[in-house]
């Protein structure tokens, strides 16, 4: 995946997490925190998400990284290069 | 009550000897998380020894129509977004705010729509406390978190922010005690996290009541492929090399590779699993786990055809002088906490019902005789109505249904230990977590650690603890293919 699938793959993800905000407007370098209703149990089902879509474990001590948008981005990126959706 | 013409009914008839996942109890956290796990394709048995899904999220009904629910108002906002992210957008939608909660007791009497506006203007206009104090106090909670130092309770918490104000301390523990069973000698984080989530947003009920709750909730589980055994009761949870290998219940083994308990944390641990399975010093530090209070509750059954006006849809009142950890608890009831349920909870039913609770100790009801026992209900029953009287005049002529339930009551259905209502305090948690290092597929999820408590906290514990599940399944599963060579 490129750097644009991977940020396309988790906007994908937000929009079924957070259905009712609107993610077109989204700031890449903001908290996503800051700019949406989200709270710890929406990280969580990121988390679970892509373990599911993408057969990728994200370990607890990595959760620091899902903070922005582009820091999803270059932390997921390397990970998921070579992954596909499973299924 | 025991169903006798069940009795030899063979309520396994058609389960499968394996599952990948046996789930104890269906409490709204197993509930959860047998619907999580089910929907990532597991396979899925749900085990309840009780008739009825739901574990304290439950309801009765008794003759001429009466339906009583036990714990469904008043849970915080954030249900909302689990219904409609674990279960269905339907379940989500049919979420209402209560529009008005009440407090009478001898320092104040006051109604409030309970979020952080009203809190706001309540504590400025009739507690006299500046503006700055409170933002202050509600930005304070609201960046506490799991990692924070325990040392400071919640007494302290409130000594610093409101010293000496004991009328101010009771406005905002009175309903947290009612609905997690916390004291202000518990962690303030506790606090912290439970009042962010709930006293902020307002507090709400599921319409329809709890029984079309329930009802929606299986037919979800049934279609997402979880086999759902009502009258089961897992015994022992069968462990072989600190492995998870099966679940004994109605004395059948069923074989699987994860068991989530929803049942009480101690008794997953001592009686289902067995202490001889954990290491000494773990047993050690779940010996000082506390278990949490217990309940009494009072059932009022209007009869068919009586109306009640609207005297607010939570109701806390107390006789005592302050807020009393120990006064709240002791039978001698001086403070209760009232749900009315108007019709609209049931639309077009036209029917009302009142439930009276109050936390209680279960050492207080254990050993009664069964004349004293009886006698004991009755006079709870009875100072419940000359309690409810001052609010709603001719309760005793209205009321078609008297029923009391008491620590002993919920023991028996929920079989937790001393009855607990609300899990354990807050070193439970660690404890819950800790399981699968000591067992390889021996996950715990439900009430527990205060924060894991109420509706809120114990169905997102189960959406935690299916989150840790799935990742062991995966990765035990990939582990199996690697040693195949797959």
């Amino acid at each position: 995946m490129t750097k644009e699938e991977v940020r396309a793959a988790i906007l994908e993800i937000l929009s079924d997490i957070a259905p009712d905000e609107d993610l077109s407007s989204i700031d890449d370098d903001k908290k996503l925190r800051e700019q949406f209703n989200l709270d710890s149990m929406d990280f969580l089902d990121i988390v679970m998400e892509l373990r599911k879509r993408y057969n990728l474990e994200v370990p607890e001590k990595d959760y620091e990284h899902l903070v922005t948008l582009s820091s999803c981005v270059s932390y997921l990126q390397p990970l998921l290069k070579n992954r596909q959706l499973v299924g | 009550m025991k169903i006798i013409a069940g009795e030899n009914r063979d309520w396994l008839k058609g389960a499968r000897s394996f599952y990948d996942i046996v789930v104890i109890g269906s409490g709204l956290a197993g509930m959860t998380a047998a619907n999580m796990l089910a929907k990532l394709g597991h396979s899925v048995l749900l085990l309840e020894h009780h008739y009825n899904l739901g574990g304290l999220a439950t309801w009765f009904k008794r003759k001429k129509g009466h339906i009583l629910d036990i714990s469904l108002h008043g849970f915080p906002i954030g249900m909302i977004k689990t219904f409609r992210k674990y279960w269905t957008r339907d379940i989500a939608d049919n979420v209402i705010r209560l529009k008005s909660i009440r407090f009478e007791n001898p320092q104040f009497s006051l109604n409030t729509s309970f979020d952080r506006a009203d809190f706001t203007r309540i504590l400025r206009e009739r507690f006299g406390v500046l503006k700055e104090t409170i933002d202050e106090f509600f930005l304070t909670l609201r960046g506490m978190n799991f990692y924070d130092k325990l040392s400071m309770t919640t007494r302290e918490l409130f000594e610093t922010f409101f010293p000496g104000r004991t009328d101010i301390h009771r406005l905002l523990m009175e309903p947290i005690t009612y609905a997690n069973g916390s004291t202000l000698d518990d962690p303030a984080i506790t606090y912290g996290i439970v009042f962010s989530n709930f006293m902020d947003k307002g507090v709400y009920t599921f319409q329809g009541g709890t029984d079309q709750l329930v009802r929606k909730m299986k037919r979800e589980l049934v279609k997402n492929g979880v086999d759902i055994r009502t009258h089961c009761l897992a015994e022992k949870i069968l462990v072989e090399d600190k492995k998870v290998v099966g679940v004994k219940v109605n004395d059948r083994e069923i074989a699987c590779r994860t068991a989530v308990s929803n049942s009480n944390l101690l008794s997953t641990i001592h009686k289902m699993t067995g202490d001889e399975n954990f290491t000494p010093e773990f047993i050690q530090e779940t010996n000082q786990v506390r278990l949490n209070s217990s309940s009494c509750q009072v059932y009022i059954g209007i009869k068919p055809g009586e109306t009640i006006d609207h005297v607010g849809d939570l109701l806390f009142t107390s006789e005592a002088l302050e807020y009393d950890t120990e006064a709240l608890l002791s039978k001698e009831v001086t403070s209760r906490s009232f749900s009315f349920y108007y019709p609209e909870i049931r639309p077009g039913s036209n029917r009302y019902s009142i439930v009276s609770s109050t936390n209680a100790r279960y050492e207080d009801w254990a050993d009664l005789g069964d004349a004293e026992y009886q006698k004991a209900k009755q006079r709870l029953i009875e100072t419940t109505l000359d309690a409810l009287e001052k609010y709603v005049p001719d309760i005793r002529k209205k009321a078609g249904h008297l029923e009391a339930s008491t620590p002993r009551t919920f023991k028996r259905y929920t079989l937790h230990p001393k009855g607990t209502s609300f899990g354990t305090k807050f070193e439970g948690l660690k404890i819950s977590r800790e399981l699968p290092n000591q067992i390889l597929g021996l996950f715990h999820t439900g009430s527990v650690g205060i924060i894991m408590s109420g509706w809120l906290g114990a169905a997102n514990y189960g959406v935690i603890v299916a989150n840790e599940v799935d990742k062991f399944m995966r990765s035990a599963q990939s582990q199996t293919q690697a040693v195949a060579g797959v």
